[in-house]
């Protein structure tokens, strides 16, 4: 391994800029003649608009324009879409899909939605006329609740009745109660996934300029995927066509999924600046956040879990009901169905798995994909209910899943629901962790704590993800609208440094880091010689973007690819100016050899030669410049253990963790350290989630956690330390072997927590986010 | 935010003086509060007289059994006085647990108890240890400063300069935070005085109060155990998105068991 290449923890080299304020983000761009947009926004959840009555606002100082959706729709600007269709059961072919307009017309449906937009000379204009705008509102009455949107005798839209998206299901349904007829033991739970708010710490922005001279539209704006966002502007919502609108999303300051999906706001500012003939910049005030990003989670289920007398699963029943939202964002409709249910064999061998799942919209903002999107809500579900039939069969825990896990022998392997996993060794990673976790020495820690007045409780989590979505063909099959392939291209320059270009995109995972290193790895440029290029859809070539931990996997096999077509080349002119056969030619450490001697040339004499072709192969073309678009065989599946342990003070139910164990099947590790951040994150996020995070609406649709005042974040002193450790089963799918990480702590970490949390207080089961006061409560009835 | 006129006085009277001129003049402290409601929008105050200029509402002094704070004292001053450590040291730790190093860095005493906020931590302090505020026009006991929902004897124009805290022989402060703004779910503080024991409560309902049950109990035996058959009647207390009222009575007696053992 070389100090740079893969395996190397080589510190980030994005950290710099970051670190001393010279990041580039969207709000840090200022165009000449700039003006600034407000969003006047719905201050009820449901209710038909009446009027709008624009004069006083128009007449402010330094407003330019009040637009409203009358205007957008006069002006042909298609709605907000939304990409994945999902048929239903009984042969539905579609779900229900009410028309979403990036300004609101008629009706209002969420807190929050947007009503008309001021543009102003100044932010504080705008804000000040957007406050003048009158809204003559007919109030309605505001659906809110999960469970029950279905049977509310309010429906919110015409296209969907009884508030039903869709009714899907997934699974062999005869099978699955055939197992439950033969089972010798059923463990039924009922258990919420509780809605989040993403908050990334840079809020949404956006910045769109028209250029009369050429007629070419820029959009800037904070976007995990901005080839994604030109191509929804251009070809739905008909903004600008596609080759005249070039997005450029800068530095991203987080998105955890909140920043793939296309926004009103970058809609009408993209639409708006051609009419008003000057630069328009929005960016979101952190209350606008709480109210308009894409939620996430939001399930109420229940699951049933069939085992015979040994513990082996027999079978799964799952219904879940999801929250949607007032609309439908970008890829909302996936989530719930295919990112979620194909995930309940989880690493077992469950053989009849049946789920369905009515997707409903209620009065609240759009809820979509959000770190782990769909896996995090299934890992819950399945590893709370194997933890509750371990406790109930009084079968150790991790004994039980030991007796249920897939054997590496049996890869690949089919699961009842879509997903060939590819390879892994679960076990080894239960061993590995129960051991670093000193579950043998748990007993008497516990004993400890109950002689000082507290309790304490250990819990695991053993996961499977599927991440890298993949290949296009089958994702079309499902129903999706894209293609979920990467791009990548390496251009050498004359001098010998290398430019590359991926369509992914970092919002903190390292990619400038973690892809120099690959590119460095397969040839053998020196790091600081790589220069890498996301961001721009007039730079580099088409590609979907960063969510579900694709851009390593997916991105990261492209790079692999435009690097082999460069050695390739690369050996064709080695071999012409080494006057020896192109088989006779190796590449190592970018270095091109003739076999067997010790005549040779550096990559970097290849590429100037190939860019000062005077003495060259006959029929080759100049320059060494490769792309490649790389469209995987099949999702990859990292897999691991986590096992908290927690210490429970029951007189005011506050919860310690006093030990984190993170054991984690990556495949290839790039960068050991920067995947390590990513685990850390992801707990972090986990552990909000299952302690601290609940976005709450009251009985009309208000949202009441809508500021950090009452939303928790985690913050670094609830965390501990995390051991953290890994196996390794190499992808044999991917040309690096690696497999995802971004999402994996967010994923195994709430039922690591709850496992503890619940064994702790000796209760069945506790509400996420388990707050001191359910965990006080959970004590008493425990008592 | 709306536009307003910006005073910076040099002395109380020009203080005063620049707030009775203003048609609905504020004063502006440590900001920590009153920046952000106007950024909201729910405050549109036509002056703001910034206290920060005058040296007479600044400092700390202990002098006669008594340790005297002026209004503009910051709570982090109040945390790292060693005059304040030594003699109430249970006020010094207080000032360490409110919000974080920049609220700290900010917010100041006098602007705290102006605001008198219902999870405040001054509050308590300074109904549990029968502090005196001093007043550009008057002194006023603390049982009759707090009045109400972020509502206080102070009358419109009228300016904290200090606060006087009488040491007690034994204090402590013990506070469960709300989990996202930390602001007080519950705090206790528990004081020894020369007139009795005296205990106050924060975050717990509309405004810090005093909490007689405790302070009858501990009268008498001034010990953790003697809280264990006391009950805290849940019935006035607040119940919220962060917290029931039971939840918040079983924290009041938790609390003070534990302001107690800290008092040692
Ligand atoms: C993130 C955050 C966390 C916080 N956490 C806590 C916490 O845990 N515990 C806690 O107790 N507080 C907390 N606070 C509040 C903080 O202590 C503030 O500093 C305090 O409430 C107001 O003090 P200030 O000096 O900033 O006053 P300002 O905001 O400047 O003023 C507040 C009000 O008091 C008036 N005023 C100010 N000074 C005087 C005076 N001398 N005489 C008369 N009126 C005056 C002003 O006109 C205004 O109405 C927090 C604040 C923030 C922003």
């Amino acid at each position: 391994m070389s100090e740079t290449g893969i395996g190397a923890a080589v510190k980030r080299t994005e950290d710099q800029r970051f670190l001393t304020g010279a990041g580039n983000f969207v709000d840090d761009i200022n165009l000449r003649g700039q003006s600034y947009a407000s969003f006047v926004r719905s201050p009820h959840a449901h209710a038909k608009i009446k009027g709008i009555n624009t004069s006083a606002a128009a007449a402010m100082p330094g407003v330019l324009a009040v637009l409203t959706g009358e205007e957008l729709v006069a002006d042909g600007i298609g709605p907000l879409i939304c990409g994945w269709n999902i048929a239903g059961k009984h042969g539905v072919e579609a779900h229900n899909s009410p028309p979403h307009h990036a300004l609101a017309v008629g009706k209002v449906n969420y807190v929050g939605d947007h009503v008309a937009v001021v543009i102003a000379d100044t932010k504080a204009e705008a804000d000040d006329g957007a406050e003048a705008v009158e809204v003559d509102y007919e109030v309605l009455t505001a659906v809110v609740d999960t469970a029950t949107a279905q049977d509310n005798t309010i429906q919110i839209h015409d296209e969907a009745p009884a508030n039903l998206c869709y009714d899907w299901e997934i699974g062999d349904a005869e099978a699955t109660d055939a197992a439950f007829a033969d089972a010798a033991h059923v463990t039924t739970i009922e258990v919420i996934n509780n809605r989040l708010i993403p908050n990334a710490v840079e809020p949404r922005a956006c910045l769109a300029e028209f250029n009369k001279g050429t007629g070419d539209w820029t959009l800037y704006v904070t976007s995990q995927n901005p080839h994604l966002h030109r191509l929804v502007i251009s070809a739905f919502n008909q903004v600008a066509p596609e080759h005249k609108l070039r997005v450029i999303a800068p530095d991203v300051g987080g998105g955890f999924g909140s920043k793939i999906f296309i926004y009103a706001e970058e809609v009408v500012c993209t639409w708006a600046t051609r009419k008003i003939g000057r630069p328009i910049k929005w960016t979101a005030q952190r209350s606008e956040s709480f109210l308009s990003d894409a939620h996430g989670r939001d399930h109420v289920s229940k699951a049933e879990l069939a085992l015979d007398a040994d513990g082996k699963f027999l079978g799964l029943r799952v219904n879940t009901k999801a929250n949607l939202g007032a609309y439908l964002s970008t890829f909302a409709t996936a989530v719930p169905t295919y990112l979620y249910a194909t995930l309940l064999a989880g690493n077992y061998t469950t053989p009849a798995i049946y789920c369905d799942v009515q997707g409903v919209f209620t009065n609240t903002a759009p809820v979509d994909a959000l770190r782990g999107a769909g896996r995090p809500e299934a890992t819950y579900l399945l590893e709370r209910a194997v933890e509750t039939a371990a406790r109930e069969l009084k079968i150790d825990p991790a004994e039980l899943r030991r007796r249920n896990y897939i054997q590496p022998d049996a890869f690949p392997y089919q699961t009842p629901v879509v997903h060939q996993y590819d390879i892994g060794d679960y076990g080894a990673s239960l061993d590995k962790a129960c051991e670093m976790a000193d579950v043998a020495g748990f007993d008497a820690r516990r004993k400890e704590s109950e002689a000082n007045g507290k309790r304490r409780g250990l819990g695991y989590s053993s996961y499977i993800e599927a991440c890298g979505i993949a290949p296009s063909a089958a994702v079309g099959a499902l129903g999706g609208g894209v293609g979920l392939y990467e791009s990548a291209d390496i251009r050498f320059n004359a001098t010998g440094n290398v430019t590359v270009m991926t369509g992914t995109h970092s919002q903190g995972q390292s990619h400038q880091t973690t892809f120099a290193q690959v590119v460095s790895e397969q040839l053998g440029v020196p790091m600081e010689n790589i220069e890498v290029v996301e961001g721009d859809t007039d730079k580099g070539p088409f590609g979907m973007g960063t969510y579900g931990s694709r851009s390593l996997v997916v991105g990261g096999s492209a790079i692999v690819k435009a690097a082999d077509k460069i050695v390739a080349k690369g050996k064709i002119i080695a071999a012409h100016s080494l006057e020896a056969a192109e088989e006779d030619i190796e590449f190592a450490d970018g270095i091109f050899t003739v076999k067997n001697t010790n005549k040779s040339l550096t990559i970097g004499e290849v590429a100037f030669t190939a860019y000062v072709p005077h003495n060259y192969p006959e029929g080759l073309e100049p320059g060494l410049h490769e792309q490649a678009f790389y469209d995987p065989v099949n999702f990859s599946f990292p897999a691991g253990v986590h096992i908290c342990e927690v210490e429970v003070d029951p007189a005011t139910g506050e919860t310690d963790i006093v030990r984190y164990t993170a054991v984690d099947d990556f495949g290839t590790i790039i960068n050991p350290m920067i995947v390590e951040g990513q685990i850390h994150g992801g707990i972090g996020q986990g552990v909000g989630q299952a302690m601290l995070e609940a976005a709450k609406y009251d009985e009309n649709g208000q949202l009441v956690t809508g500021s950090y005042m009452d939303y928790t974040m985690p913050r670094a002193d609830d965390l501990p330390s995390f051991d953290v450790g890994t196996t390794s089963t190499p992808s044999p799918l991917n040309p690096l072997g690696a497999k995802g990480c971004g999402e994996a702590g967010a994923i195994a970490a709430p039922p690591a927590v709850i496992n503890a949390i619940t064994d702790a207080c000796g209760v069945a089961h506790i509400e996420m986010p388990a707050t001191p006061e359910k965990v006080w409560q959970a004590c008493q009835a425990a008592e | 935010m709306n536009s307003f006129e910006y005073h910076r006085p040099g002395s109380v009277t020009d203080a005063a003086a620049a707030i009775s001129g203003a048609d609905d003049g504020k004063f502006l402290a440590g900001g920590q509060t009153l920046l952000a409601v106007m950024k909201l929008g729910l405050a549109a105050p036509s002056d703001l007289v910034d206290l920060g200029g005058i040296a007479d509402l600044k400092g700390i002094q202990v002098k006669g059994g008594a340790v005297t704070i002026g209004a503009m004292t910051t709570h982090a001053e109040v945390n790292s006085s060693a005059d304040v450590q030594g003699a109430i040291p249970a006020l010094a730790s207080l000032a360490s647990v409110i919000g974080d190093r920049q609220v700290r860095n900010s917010g100041t005493l006098g602007g705290s108890l102006a605001n008198n906020d219902p999870a405040a931590d001054y509050p308590a302090a300074i109904l549990a240890l029968g502090a005196t505020i001093t007043t550009d026009k008057r002194q006023i006991a603390a049982d009759d400063f707090i009045v109400g929902l972020f509502e206080t004897a102070l009358e419109e124009g009228e300016m904290i300069t200090s606060v006087s805290f009488p040491q007690p022989s034994k204090a402590a402060y013990k506070k469960f935070k709300q989990p996202a703004s930390r602001f007080a779910l519950v705090g206790v503080f528990v004081a020894q005085t020369p007139d009795g024991v005296r205990v106050a409560v924060t975050g717990a309902s509309s405004h810090a109060h005093r909490a007689e049950v405790l302070e009858e109990a501990l009268g008498n035996d001034f010990s953790p155990s003697a809280l264990d058959s006391v009950t805290i009647p849940a019935d006035g207390l607040n119940s919220d998105i962060h917290a029931s009222a039971e939840y918040r009575a079983n924290l009041v007696k938790v609390m003070a068991i534990r302001a107690v053992e800290a008092c040692g």
